[in-house]
């Protein structure tokens, strides 16, 4: 049987996990603008930064599902907060893959095309900071989640328009060969990919905002 | 210590246990079912508070007979004992939760038809609809607390591992609180029979007395405790996720609300604070948690929609409710049978009724028309069913008049000698008045127990009943003990002729 001290010291993980989100797609927006400004030791040092806070966070989730299934804290919800968990760490995972695919890679990106990777990486960071807002929301205020459902949504919808265009107008590059192409297609769905694990999380949380009501 | 009255103890611990194992549940079973408690803590707290409850709250029963104080006799109150509890176990075995008072109701019931004794109409009626109002009054209750808590925590913003913290910690409290409340009321049930006959003797343990009493209720407590422990977690279950899937919060709500419903119908002091305030009172009829936490189950069911409710099982539940009484009763008919004939154990004391001349004076000042009587006057009863009948044949009175007639034609002599060296008269419990009362009625022999607690009224006003009113109720009460009490003292037998 927990004492409060012991949920206080939960919470207090789960709050550093939802911190750790927000700093992951913080440096994720900063690492692509650092490298579509070449900015190359910025670039590295937030690479570094995120693989920090990616085990991090790996941690975290951990403990926490160690503690709830240990202490059987939450039986009603402790499979929706473990599946939130699990989700929102996904965010930093993609984010990580993503940075680690650009330093790997390195993909010549031309000029004309930067702003809208810049765009497309914008979006995609609000997709994913309002995802976790309201992940972090569900666990005090379930009501006021569905706001930063409607963001997310809003966002991941901007993501995906930008990243077509972005894929149109690339292939549309006459002065681009096919594999360069292709290359700039693939890292247009990979920065997208962020908002597309953000819109999971939000579909998610609204059966469990449901589930939580009832 | 008589090897005797341990076995009579038995049918007593038999029917603890049967109370453990059942009405745990009520208490308990929503936070088992719901995972909020594991069984293992849940019975651990329960049997605890149940034997503490037992043993400090329910020493206040020391002087009554409890429910069955009907039963005049020992081996007649081990087999309703038995037969209650039988018929509580047979339950549990179905995995219904049942309520051990309506099985003990029955069993009186069945004593009553096998030693030809009137049940009480107006006081059936009560428990009966006590049965109904109950769950519906838990119903309310329920869905009042619940959309109450909803507010706070939409208003609190609680976080939801503190959320959960609270309400685990709520189910422990409120459920210890239950568990120490059925131990102080059921105890009663269990061992209030057995108080005059009590094999245990003071103890002083470390500079603190343990009396006998509570000993004995420290017994049934434990049988209780036991049942809990071996017996319950399966109707806990039942309880807790068969008729409904409950989340935490709403296990509380369920507790909470059968809490309050048992307070609202048990508390004297409320009743007293409203009367005082002259504000309506609720009738304080002995209630049945089983029947609180079913329905306030079905209150929250029926709030959401009544999707979720498991019709099912319910229907099993209130046909347990329905069957246990009548089990219980033509169990105890039989057994007493049994016992009777069989073991050649007497299970009720013989009472004869006699019309005579102080009855029917008596019955004349209280405004009953003694002409239609006359043709009774002398005529001697073994069984007040024959009485009954013969009064509503002949004299044309039915009801309410002629269980009056029934009571004061009950012989129960009283022979008032203070001097005896046996004497079990409880001095301290009585006020120097009531003694001095007692003195001066001092050899004189009543052939009805009404003359004697008319002579003792005369003698001190602290002998008289009160206006029956929820203020005068307590007063009303703790003297109507200890007019029993003077009864059973003084009572003419064969030790005591």
């Amino acid at each position: 049987m927990p004492f409060f001290g012991n949920t206080r010291s939960l919470e207090r993980k789960l709050d550093e996990f939802h911190d750790t989100l927000t700093e992951g797609s913080l440096v994720f927006r900063e690492a692509i603008t650092a490298y579509l400004d070449d900015a190359e030791d910025v670039f590295a040092r937030k690479l570094a930064d995120i693989d920090k806070l990616e085990s991090r966070a790996d941690r975290l989730s951990a403990e926490v599902e160690a503690a709830l299934y240990s202490q059987s804290l939450i039986p009603e919800h402790r499979g929706d907060v473990l599946g939130l968990l699990e989700h929102g760490d996904e965010i930093i995972d993609r984010a990580q893959t993503c940075l680690q695919r650009f330093d790997v890679e390195r993909p010549s990106i031309p000029e004309c095309w930067r702003p809208h990777y810049r765009r497309l990486a914008e979006a995609s960071y609000q997709a994913a900071d309002a995802a976790i807002c309201a992940s972090r929301r569900f666990f005090r205020e379930p009501s006021a989640v569905s706001d930063f459902l409607v963001k997310v949504q809003h966002h991941e919808s901007e993501a995906d328009e930008i990243g077509l265009d972005l894929r149109r107008g690339i292939f549309s590059d006459q002065a681009l060969d096919l594999a360069h192409r292709q290359h700039l297609r693939y890292f247009a769905e990979t920065v997208d990919r962020v908002a597309d694990v953000a819109e999971d999380v939000a579909d998610r949380l609204a059966i469990y905002v449901i589930k939580r009501q009832m | 210590m008589d090897g005797g009255i341990l076995l009579f103890l038995s049918s007593g611990l038999f029917l603890g246990w049967s109370l453990g194992a059942n009405d745990a549940a009520n208490v308990f079973g929503t936070a088992v079912g719901s995972r909020m408690v594991r069984f293992r803590t849940a019975a651990v707290v329960c049997s605890l508070f149940v034997c503490l409850g037992a043993v400090t709250g329910g020493a206040g029963a020391a002087h009554t007979l409890g429910r069955l104080g009907a039963v005049n006799a020992l081996g007649g109150s081990f087999t309703v004992a038995l037969a209650a509890a039988l018929a509580t176990f047979a339950m549990t075995r179905l995995g219904l939760p049942v309520s051990t008072s309506q099985a003990v109701v029955g069993a009186i019931i069945g004593w009553n038809l096998y030693a030809g004794m009137v049940t009480g109409t107006s006081a059936l009626s009560k428990i009966l609809l006590s049965w109904v109002l109950c769950p519906v009054l838990a119903a309310v209750v329920a869905v009042v607390v619940y959309d109450l808590m909803r507010r706070i925590r939409k208003r609190t913003r609680m976080h939801l591992l503190r959320q959960d913290a609270a309400v685990r910690w709520g189910l422990l409290v409120v459920g210890a609180f239950g568990s120490y409340s059925l131990g102080a009321n059921n105890i009663a049930n269990v061992m209030g029979v057995f108080v005059p006959d009590n094999p245990f003797n003071d103890l002083v343990v470390l500079g603190i007395t343990v009396t006998g009493v509570q000993q004995l209720f420290l017994l049934g407590g434990l049988a209780i405790g036991v049942g809990v422990l071996t017996y319950s977690e399966r109707v806990m279950r039942t309880v807790g996720n068969r008729l409904l899937r409950l989340s935490p919060e709403a296990a509380l709500v369920v507790v909470l609300a059968q809490s309050v419903v048992l307070f609202l119908f048990a508390s004297e002091g409320l009743e007293g604070w409203l009367a005082a305030r002259g504000l309506p009172t609720l009738p304080l009829v002995p209630v049945s948690s089983s029947q609180a936490v079913i329905g306030a189950i079905l209150g929250l069911g029926l709030l959401k929609g009544g999707r979720g409710v498991r019709w099912r099982p319910l229907g099993g539940v209130g046909l347990g409710w329905l069957a246990t009484p009548v089990v219980a009763g033509v169990t105890a008919f039989f057994l007493l049978f049994f016992v009777d004939n069989v073991f050649d154990q007497p299970v009720a004391r013989p009472v004869t009724y006699r019309i005579d001349a102080a009855v029917a004076r008596q019955l004349e000042t209280e405004g009953l028309d003694i002409a239609t009587l006359s043709l009774l006057v002398g005529e001697e009863h073994t069984n007040a069913l024959v009485l009954q009948d013969r009064l509503t044949e002949t004299a044309g009175l039915a009801g309410g008049a002629a269980r009056r007639v029934i009571e004061m034609a009950e012989m129960s002599p009283t022979w008032i000698d203070l001097g005896r060296t046996n004497l079990d008269l409880d001095r301290d419990w009585l006020a120097l008045d009531q003694l001095h009362a007692l003195r001066s009625v001092s050899g004189r022999r009543f052939e009805h127990r009404w003359q004697l607690h008319q002579a003792l009224a005369e003698a001190s006003p602290l002998w008289r009943l009160r206006e029956e009113t929820p203020l005068n109720r307590v007063w009303n009460q703790e003297l109507r003990q200890k007019l029993a009490h003077i009864d059973r003292v003084f009572a003419v037998t064969e030790t005591h002729p």
